[in-house]
């Protein structure tokens, strides 16, 4: 079976045909070319795939390409398309929020959630908003720090 | 990791995933995804279709319903742990709906997906027996209300049929001096409950005049407490009273005790008053009676 | 401190944000699984799901059959166009027995996971959903995982070349032990697990091979720590000559260790590519990484210390099954005799140790380096044991310890393994952790809390650690099959930009914002102008890789040196065009001038323009701006710490909080202290991981029951504090620039210094020791059979 889907990804629409089984990590990096989505795990658990589906943090590889039929979709190719980095990713760098950069599109987008939710987090509501992203290498202090630092520069 | 393949179907009403579900045999209801899709992956469950519920907007929402509050089945975890309605009245299910997963699995994971899959170390289960919640089914004889209490009956069963939806969950509303509380001890890598306790307790006066304990995690399913439930009753909702009757669960949970390679089933019975009592409490607390 | 060290400039020693950092924030940065050529093909390896059994027969009959599969291969296949995969760590003197360990197992596969045949196809679905149509017949037979047990008579033989399991035996010793407990008022014992651990990079491992039947060249995309050391070893395996092989480490998602054995998955990507003439990608799923990447750790240790009735060390002593999984991975046999045993005595004077180690075949995952590889699980010993003696004393673990260091030096001290460490100030360290986190205090804290049956716990951990690996001919002597020297290559254009290539592997680390700030430090150009190349064979000089703390100690010395040959040339260069004799020509702040003249000067930009076009050279200069540096270290650099925990246990369920951790490292001049105190959150939590919820577990059958991150807990961001990270400067005096390495550091003390904090918080109960990870129910146990 074949389905045909329609996402808007990064403000452009595609229109693709699908197999069911077709995860939305996979549809965006093998069926777009958008890698910079990571996979870190099978299980659900490191939320390297994160990604925001119609204004909703996510991860892009607990659904179905075919759940998010209709839907608009951001990736961290999406948020600075000119190279001017938003606000988080500003954050990131300057806080040395990242080391091997592997969890860091799916940190950013775990960030963007909690912003949008809660502009001013203390350090203990951001370390529970990163519970499902995990980083190996960081200890998670400096990107509590940028995620703060974040905040302070008015990030959403 | 790549599932086996299937058909997919999406239903754009109820009564279109009631036909699509009778016309594929051994097709799974997809909501959030948030369980048969990590089953999938891992090729540990493989159907042949799977139906879409996901876009039935009559399935989604919280809302007052007469006596309760009435949960559409599509209504994900974090839309239940941030419904001033449901921290009001039914502050455990708030709880425990804020403790699922993470922020990311709350986000898509629904209350329904999460009752049918009914897994034992789920949090959402132990919380509803407790809660004395109701669950609204759909099938081809019509609609039918499921007490939670009885509705979880083994390690990922209940008594849903195959060609059942669910549509909604009810809890009740609140009496006058009653509270509820979650506590839980999560696994450190999956943040599945290694022990899940959900006490609901009434009291008049001081007195307890109603409690209903629910355990999960350490045993096959969501299951009440009934001896701690009935050392409770009648009794104070002070510390000492709590952590008596909280010493019953060992009579609750009889040989039934799960166990793993993180916590055996020895040292969950140990700890179990622990997590019942700190329920209890915090239950009682705002019942009004810290 | 030693004259050679360069004082720290403006550039060096600021914490300036990374280079690499945009590339990554964006999204644009390509892992090895991101790059896609055209032609490509996916391999999916089966794999044996059984711990030790024999291959009766294999079918890919109906896996060749399927939808877009191009071929399916067996160990068969590989017979003369595969060789073992090599182990390139041959201890001396431990008769170490090297087992042939083939890239797809024919006729025995020995653990979970050990690869059975692969199936190619067009896409990566097609792949995995014929692998589950491959037909093997097994026959089951009986497996070993504990490396003690393994050693034991009647315990199930993995191979025939290695009786009892053993792989090596290896002994280490100096001073007189047998004196030194003869001698002794009390002697402490204890037997600790260091339990295996998944090292759990967050990219997995992975490969994309491209073979041009044509030429006979293949380019190799992977994920590794040392894309030099890859092609030798898949030169000798596939029979490719090293001028025909190429390999490209792109972005590597961090590594630990993990990601410097080839793997068998590496080896059946290239087969594949060869026999097919098409490009190849495997890239493991996290399960699959589990089962296939190497481990860590894995360690049964008994260790016994003497010491006088005032606490004065006198010996150490101790026996070591160390688990090597059923082959030996590329580094495994050194590092837990050479990286560990040698480390023994660590910061403290200590006449007399000696150690016994066992390296022990077992049906399960190859293991190798892990963060900190070997020191942490020597720093575990002695440090323990010396808490247990601080207890059996009834002498504060603090003062025990000062009792026992090494007195500052600033270098060189010899230590009685033979190591000569390089520069040192351990009281130092320990004195700044102790005040930083009030120890005085906490202990009373700890004491009124315990009034209120609230159980608080006060751990403390000093450590020096062997990194910067290391002179050559010192590898030579303990059978490291390769140098360890690391190369540089400076490179001036006529616009005054300039390319940096170095030979090691940086992945996570931030060498490219280091290195540059080495460079403009010394020459005076823009961080930003000085771009640095790593990765890729075909373009960088020879070097060892990235591993051992060693890229910033060992390729940053060969830059250093580079940039000084650049600028020796460059005072060359200017003395002929300002017409001055060179010894007048002096450097100052990016510019050469005539001494006194400091108006008529030139910059480095007008050099490398003059030196490019060559128009007016001195007679016999060569034209070009170019320094090339091969840097052998004359010593190992040693780093050193002293940290402190803050626990507090839940008596009721065992529960363990961390509340506070305070990190003093000492790792000389830091070039970046923004990337140093990163390294070290990350290095502490690894530590911390291990001593709280880390482990890999195989039932008896070699079913790994923690196969994925539904299983194996790795630190999450919501179980842990800020750490308090601060530093001591203590510079190397063999190195150029004064560093030490820290990619390792943090972690090489802080598993035992939680664990010493949980210990200590339950003291009233009389606790002296709890298997690692300290899980609740570990704890509660260990509670409840004492009682406070």
């Amino acid at each position: 079976m074949e389905l045909s889907v329609s996402l808007t990804v990064n403000g452009r629409r595609y229109d693709r045909q699908i197999e069911p089984r077709l995860l939305l990590v996979h549809f965006l990096r093998d069926t777009l070319n958008l890698t910079g989505t990571k996979i870190g795990c099978d299980t659900s658990q490191c939320g390297a795939c994160t990604v925001m589906l119609d204004g909703v943090a996510v991860k892009s590889c607990t659904c179905l390409a075919a759940q998010a039929d209709g839907s608009s979709v951001t990736t961290i190719e999406g948020l600075a398309p000119d190279g001017q980095l938003d606000r988080v990713q500003e954050a990131f760098w300057e806080k040395h929020g990242l080391q091997c950069g592997f969890c860091t599109p799916g940190m950013i987008f775990a960030t963007k959630a909690l912003l949008a939710a809660n502009s001013n987090p203390s350090a203990e509501q951001i370390r529970h908003a990163l519970e499902g992203n995990m980083c190996r290498c960081t200890g998670y202090q400096n990107i509590v720090r940028s995620v703060q630092a974040a905040a302070a520069a008015g990030a959403r | 990791m790549y599932s086996a393949n299937f058909d997919y179907h999406r239903a754009k009403s109820l009564s279109d995933a009631q036909r699509l579900l009778a016309s594929n045999p051994g097709a799974k209801l997809l909501a959030g995804g948030h369980s048969l899709i990590p089953l999938m992956k891992l090729r540990l469950a493989s159907p042949s279709a799977v139906v879409d519920i996901g876009r039935i907007p009559e399935l989604r929402g919280i809302s007052k319903s007469g006596d309760g509050i009435r949960i559409g089945s599509l209504t994900t975890h974090a839309e239940i742990a941030a419904s001033a309605d449901v921290q009001k009245s039914a502050a455990a299910l708030a709880e425990a709906a804020g403790l699922v997963g993470d922020p990311a699995v709350r986000s898509r994971g629904t209350i329904g997906g999460n009752v049918a899959h009914a897994d034992p170390a789920s949090d959402l289960p132990t919380v509803l027996v407790a809660l004395d919640a109701k669950i609204v089914a759909i099938g081809p004889k019509g609609e039918r209300t499921i007490s939670a209490d009885g509705f979880f009956t083994g390690i990922m069963s209940t008594t849903l049929a195959d060609d059942e939806v669910i549509t909604a969950i009810v809890v009740p509303a609140l009496a006058k001096e009653q509270g509820s509380a979650y506590v839980k001890f999560s696994h450190p890598a999956s943040r599945y409950a290694v022990i899940g306790v959900a006490a609901s307790v009434t009291s008049s006066g001081g007195t307890c005049s109603a409690a209903r304990v629910a355990l999960g995690g350490l045993v096959p399913h969501a299951t009440r407490a009934n001896a701690v439930e009935k050392a409770l009753v009648g009794g104070g909702l002070d510390t000492t009273a709590i952590g008596t009757a909280a010493a019953k669960v060992g009579t609750d949970l009889g040989n039934e005790v799960t166990g793993d390679i993180f916590a055996s089933a020895e040292y969950r019975t140990a700890v179990a008053p622990v997590y019942v009592k700190r329920a209890i409490a915090a239950a009682a607390a705002r019942a009004g009676l810290a | 401190m030693a004259t050679t060290v360069a004082a720290p400039a403006r550039i060096f020693g600021s914490g300036i944000k990374r280079r690499e950092d945009p590339r990554l924030l964006t999204g644009t940065a390509r892992y090895t699984a991101d790059i896609t050529l055209p032609g490509q093909l996916y391999a999916a390896i089966l794999r044996s799901p059984h711990g030790h059994a024999r291959i009766k027969k294999i079918d890919t009959a109906a896996a060749k059959a399927a939808p877009g599969v191009v071929a399916a291969f067996t160990g068969a296949d590989t017979e003369g166009v595969l060789q073992c995969i090599p182990c390139a760590w041959l201890v001396p003197g431990s008769e170490l027995k090297v087992c042939p360990y083939p890239p797809i197992a024919k006729t025995i596969v020995r653990y979970v996971g050990d690869a059975v045949a692969v199936v190619v196809a067009d896409s990566a679905q097609q792949a995995y959903d014929a692998v589950d149509l491959i037909e093997v017949d097994y026959d089951p037979m009986p497996a070993t995982v504990d490396p003690e047990q393994a050693v034991k008579p009647g315990a199930p033989q993995i191979h025939t070349e290695a009786p009892n399991n053993i792989a090596f035996k290896w002994t280490v010793s100096g001073g007189d032990i047998e004196a030194a407990f003869k001698k002794a008022d009390i002697v402490v014992r204890d037997r600790i697990i260091q339990q295996r651990l998944i090292p759990t990079a967050m990219e997995t491992r992975g490969a994309l091979a491209h073979y041009l039947p044509a030429t006979g060249e293949l380019t190799l995309w992977n994920t590794t720590q040392n894309p030099h050391i890859v092609r030798f070893i898949m030169s000798l395996v596939c029979n490719i000559p090293e001028d025909r092989l190429r390999v490209i480490a792109p972005e590597v998602g961090g590594g630990f260790g993990s990601k410097i054995p080839q793997i068998q998955g590496d080896f059946i990507t290239v087969f594949c590519s060869m026999k097919l003439g098409r490009p190849v990608k495997w890239i493991e799923t996290r399960s699959e990484n589990y089962q296939s990447t190497t481990h860590g750790r894995d360690h049964v240790q008994d260790v016994e210390m003497a010491a006088t009735k005032d606490g004065k060390i006198l010996g150490l002593r101790c026996t070591v099954w160390a688990g090597m999984g059923a082959y030996l991975s590329t580094a495994a046999p050194g590092i837990p005799t050479i990286l560990h045993g040698l480390m023994l005595s660590g910061p403290y004077q200590i006449g007399a140790v000696k150690e016994d180690v066992y390296g022990v075949y077992t049906n399960t995952t190859p293991v190798e380096a892990y963060r900190g590889a070997g020191r942490p699980e020597a720093t575990f010993m002695l440090e323990r044991v010396i808490d247990r003696l601080a207890d059996e004393l009834k002498i504060d673990p603090v003062e025990i310890r000062k009792r026992n260091l090494i007195p500052p030096f600033d270098n060189g001290h010899d230590v009685v393994t033979g190591l000569k460490y390089d520069s040192g100030n351990y009281q130092g360290a320990l004195d700044k952790a102790l005040t930083h986190a009030g120890y005085a205090a906490l202990r009373n804290e700890q004491a009124e809390a315990r009034k209120k049956g609230r159980y608080i716990g006060i751990g403390v951990g000093i450590y020096v650690e062997i990194c910067g690996l290391g002179p050559s001919q010192v590898a030579g002597a303990v059978g490291f099959q390769g140098g360890l020297w690391e190369s540089a290559i400076v490179r001036f254009h006529p616009s005054g930009k300039a390319h940096v290539f170095i030979g090691s592997s940086p992945h996570g680390q931030g060498e490219e914002t280091t290195f540059a700030q080495i460079v403009a430090d010394e020459l005076g150009v823009s961080v930003g102008d000085v771009k640095i190349v790593h990765g890729d064979t075909e373009t960088t000089p020879m070097g060892w890789g990235t591993y051992g703390s060693r890229t910033t100690a060992v390729s940053g010395a060969a830059l250093a040196v580079a940039t000084r040959k650049i600028k020796e040339k460059a005072k060359l260069l200017t003395s002929h065009l300002l017409e001055a004799a060179v010894e007048d020509i002096e450097y100052e702040n990016g510019k050469f001038f005539v001494r006194g003249f400091p108006d008529k000067s030139k910059t480095i930009q007008d050099i490398a323009l003059m030196a490019n076009v060559a128009w007016n050279m001195p007679q016999g200069m060569e034209p070009g701006l170019e320094a090339t540096t091969f840097y052998d270290p004359p010593n190992f650099v040693y780093p050193f710490g002293a940290h402190i925990a803050v626990v507090e246990v839940d008596a009721e369920t065992g529960v363990v909080q961390l509340k506070r951790y305070v990190a003093v490292d000492d790792c000389g001049h830091q070039i970046n202290p923004m990337i140093v105190e990163g390294q070290v959150h990350g290095g502490v939590v690894q530590g911390i991981g291990q001593a709280l919820w880390e482990r890999a577990v195989y039932d008896d059958n070699g079913q790994l029951l923690t196969g994925s991150l539904a299983d194996y807990a790795i630190p999450r961001a919501d179980v842990l504090p800020d750490i308090e990270v601060l530093h001591t400067v203590t510079p190397s005096p063999h190195h150029p620039l004064g560093v030490k390495g820290i990619g390792e550091a943090g972690t090489i003390v802080s598993t035992c210094t939680v664990y010493n904090a949980v210990i200590d918080a339950l003291e009233p109960f009389g606790v002296e020791s709890i298997q690692m990870p300290l899980t609740p129910e570990r704890v509660f146990n260990a509670m409840s059979k004492k009682g406070p």
